[in-house]
């Protein structure tokens, strides 16, 4: 059983390799030119002024909220896919009722603009 | 002394075997991307009335292996403010998942070599859908993590627009997923594909290869979907500040994660390796499918202009999870029935 996740596990070392070996790579071959201007982050030309780190609009974070609410109702539906066979009339209307409340509050976040994005 | 350099190795088979495997895939996987770049460059160039790049080697070809050499050799300029730890980590963390991804997408039926039964995947694991779910999900740091690190407004933007429209798009890619795990009843890939052997699952599930395909080019941020990178108004969004080959390595990323979207959609809507009867090997049945799913990545990026941010929102949430949750509906009714 846990055999079969030995490919995946050497597969992850041999990521980690090439994306840390190409970050060093990259950092000990080419030149090292510093100058003051070219710390600077980019800004078309101008010198930055207000931190970058401002406040950002409310609808990311609305949207991360809803991500988490609908995934994590989604995941309920893996398992559920993969005994339906078997589970028969029985798991179809368990499963009718739960995509029912889902949709319920899909529809109630969207009546209530919480997908609108202005 | 070959017997018992044999016997010797005998109990480490399956590592060696598994190291073999791993590393093989891994090569392909990073020549790949210097092809599909040259396939890109060269394609765009045709659909634009042009010749694209055909100066360096045959057709061109030695472009884009000339151009990573180049950008080997380039300064890697860390801007002054940044997070350096986290300025590393990401573009490693989109590498790393990207690669990672690939090791549970199988392409073929098992082969026999010297009394040995090789798979054609670095992984067989019976949750594979969910492997590779969950791994390409943290894709999202890397891009998050090089916004957030590089202390550019631009950038943080599009680590932000990224994260929310990768999250966005991911329900719909798993709801879509859902109805192919219903008439298959496993989350394996390999169970997936030998379901399809009379027929692919794109003739009875077209709607949902049609939202999880969407899906995929919105994961993978291709056009029109490359709002995080969307170069008129956030000059490349989350990789602004990135040089030399961090600045390579996310777009690395982004061409892997076009090969293993190909890929998935290939296994589970386009029958994977079954050829229905035109006589040619599995490796090349899958190929040839992954191989047509790219060109039409490319299509799709000269072909349609890169679409408003709120539309791009809305299209996720409005349109295609009510029509995932649907499909769903129906496809359970009709195997219930």
């Amino acid at each position: 059983m846990l055999e079969s996740y030995l490919g995946a596990g050497i597969m992850m070392l041999m990521a980690i390799g090439i994306a840390g070996g190409m970050v060093v790579m990259t950092s000990m071959l080419g030149p090292k030119r510093e100058f003051a201007d070219k710390m600077e982050p980019f800004e078309c030309g101008e010198s930055p002024i207000v931190s970058p780190h401002q406040r950002f609009s409310v609808k990311f974070y609305l949207v991360a909220v809803l991500f988490v609410l609908f995934d994590i109702e989604a995941v309920f539906f893996f398992p559920w896919a993969i005994l339906f066979k078997q589970l028969g009339m029985f798991g179809f209307i368990e499963m009718l009722l739960f995509i029912l409340i889902l949709g319920v509050g899909l529809l109630y976040v969207w009546k209530r603009g919480g997908l609108d994005w202005e | 002394m070959i017997d018992d350099a044999i016997e010797f190795l005998e109990p480490y088979t399956y590592l060696i075997i598994g190291s073999v495997k791993a590393l093989v895939i891994a090569g392909a996987l990073l020549g790949i991307v210097p092809l599909l770049v040259w396939l890109e460059r060269r394609l765009m160039g045709r659909f634009q009335v042009r010749l694209g790049p055909n100066r360096v080697g045959p057709f061109g070809l030695g472009q884009p292996i000339s151009d990573s050499i180049k950008l080997l050799f380039k300064e890697s300029i860390i801007q002054g403010s940044a997070d350096k730890f986290l300025f590393h980590l990401a573009p490693a963390i989109v590498v790393f998942t990207a690669i990672v991804t690939f090791a549970v997408i199988p392409f073929g039926d098992p082969i026999t070599v010297m009394d040995q039964e090789i798979g054609l995947w670095a992984a067989n694991v019976d949750i594979g859908l969910l492997f590779v779910f969950a791994i390409s999900g943290m894709g999202i740091y890397g891009m998050v993590l090089a916004g957030f690190s590089s202390n550019n407004k631009y950038s943080l933007m599009g680590g932000l627009r990224s994260s929310a429209q990768m999250i966005s798009y991911e329900l719909t890619l798993g709801l879509a997923a859902l109805s192919v795990i219903v008439l298959t009843g496993s989350l394996s890939l390999i169970d997936m594909v030998n379901s399809q052997d009379s027929y692919p699952n794109i003739l009875i599930q077209p709607l949902a290869f049609l939202l999880f395909f969407i899906a995929g080019v919105a994961e993978t941020n291709r056009a029109p979907f490359d709002l995080p990178e969307a170069e008129q108004e956030l000059v490349a969004g989350f990789h602004t500040e990135y040089t030399g080959m961090k600045f390579a390595m996310f777009f690395m990323g982004e061409y892997i994660n076009m090969v293993t979207m190909s890929a998935l959609v290939t296994l589970l809507f386009l029958g994977g390796w079954n050829s229905y009867g035109i006589p040619v090997w599995p490796i090349i049945a899958f190929a040839g499918k992954v191989g047509f799913l790219l060109c039409v990545f490319i299509w799709l990026r000269s072909t349609y202009p890169r679409i408003r941010y709120d539309r791009l929102m809305t299209f996720g949430w409005k349109v295609l999870v009510p029509l995932s949750l649907l499909n769903l509906l129906v496809t359970s009714v009709f195997v219930v029935l």
